[in-house]
């Protein structure tokens, strides 16, 4: 793990980058990441994450600065600007269940091709997907979600990476760690190792690439 | 006593000891409102809480303690926190004893679809189809019927929410149930006839010879 600026945490991120966003509702995302990408105006980005917020506010800032043009997300209906783009084709926009999204991107972080799940069958989201019976039930094959990029917020961060999460900011966060290539955190709180005792540790310092200095 | 009261009111007498409950955005909400003092109830909030609370006094919000729609809550004594796959492995894995979701229209079967108007509304299903699809007991709560037309109807034209029947409906007129598969008038509200009923709903009702009123 290496302990970087915001800016040169962001510089690495090329345009069109796929970047997994944590965050539900704007809870719990790294917001000086989010802040920064727009700022270095990164564009054509493939944005996974729960929801596109509302404008203003985290991944609504991305959509807002139109620098998305495709998205996996379970919800954008709170982000009117959202709609509209999907709506005027400036942007793709996969709808997917919101378990099925957390269990895709799980599965990506944990070497699997995907789950299989009864959320979907009977209903427009089995559509292209293939239908495989196990004991008699139908379930959909979802394939897995795998980033270039993970940006991660997280209440407390050791020196090492280790990270623990506090309330609902958890939410997406920890099975995005898993789940990309290089992976970046923002911390509220960066601490001496030996704070975050071993039980208390949620995401694996070694999982970490770049925690963002404060200040 | 208004419309949505009469809904969070009757929905809330399904409640049960013990129980782990989802509850939706709007009308659902307000179920919370009318949990019997006795009864110890724990409402999950699929952002990764179970042990929700009511909103909390000014200035006592925390930013990163939010519900489902990002709104400021409060965590009873003996809450937990999770993260997204945890929460939805509740949900889809049968550990929610029971949700309670709107809807835009249900069929004489008990279908719901609640998520998307094609064209006008596309919002994204959220958490709906996972709730619908593995929760033990799920309730629809919403109006009968919406700018005078029915919302119990025969066939759903809305894009459905899941293939899984629904096992209540309650409404600002009737509770519907779906004995046999097909929706049977099980209690009316009060004020509101048999009569009433029938001639709001647009799907076949199945009527007892007794109709018992809600007892809210």
């Amino acid at each position: 793990m290496k302990v970087v600026s915001v800016e040169e945490a962001i510089a690495m991120i090329p345009d069109g980058a796929s970047v997994m966003i944590g965050g539900f509702m704007g809870v719990g995302t790294p917001e000086r990441l989010v802040d920064e990408l727009v700022r270095q105006r990164k564009s054509n980005l493939f944005v996974i994450a729960n929801d596109a917020a509302v404008p203003g506010k985290g991944i609504g800032k991305l959509v807002d600065a139109g620098l998305v043009t495709r998205m996996i997300a379970s919800h954008i209906g709170l982000n009117p600007r959202a709609q509209q783009q999907m709506m005027a084709e400036k942007m793709a926009i996969d709808l997917v269940p919101q378990g099925t999204l957390a269990e895709r991107i799980r599965a990506g972080g944990c070497g699997l091709g995907g789950v299989l799940t009864p959320t979907g069958v009977g209903t427009t989201v089995e559509q292209g997907k293939q239908k495989i019976e196990v004991d008699g039930k139908t379930y959909l094959l979802e394939t897995a979600l795998h980033a270039d990029f993970a940006l991660v917020h997280t209440f407390l961060a050791d020196y090492l990476g280790n990270l623990a999460y506090v309330l609902t900011a958890r939410n997406f966060n920890p099975v995005m760690a898993m789940a990309a290539d290089t992976v970046m955190v923002t911390a509220e709180n960066i601490v001496p190792v030996g704070v975050i005792a071993p039980d208390h540790v949620v995401t694996p310092g070694p999982l970490v690439d770049y925690l963002i200095a404060n200040g | 006593m208004d419309a949505q009261t009469t809904i969070a009111k009757r929905v809330a007498l399904e409640l049960r000891s013990g129980m782990l409950v989802n509850l939706g955005i709007g009308i659902p909400t307000l179920v919370a409102n009318y949990v019997p003092a006795d009864l110890r109830v724990f409402f999950q909030s699929e952002n990764g809480l179970i042990g929700t609370g009511s909103i909390p006094e000014q200035g006592m919000e925390h930013p990163l303690l939010t519900d489902a729609g990002g709104r400021p809550i409060s965590a009873l004594p003996g809450a937990c926190t999770f993260d997204s796959a945890v929460s939805f492995g509740l949900i889809r894995g049968g550990h929610v004893d029971m949700t309670v979701l709107g809807g835009l229209q249900v069929d004489g079967r008990g279908h719901l679809a609640n998520w998307t108007i094609p064209g006008k509304m596309v919002p994204g299903m959220g958490g709906a189809m996972d709730l619908v699809t593995g929760a033990k007991r799920v309730i629809v709560a919403m109006q009968h019927a919406a700018k005078g037309k029915s919302k119990i109807v025969k066939k759903c034209n809305l894009p459905l929410t899941s293939a899984r029947t629904v096992d209540l409906v309650v409404t600002d007129m009737a509770v519907i149930g779906f004995p046999d598969g097909r929706a049977t008038l099980m209690e009316t509200a009060p004020g509101v006839s048999v009569a009433d009923v029938i001639a709001n709903t647009e799907a076949e009702l199945v009527v007892p010879a007794k109709v018992p009123e809600m007892a809210i």
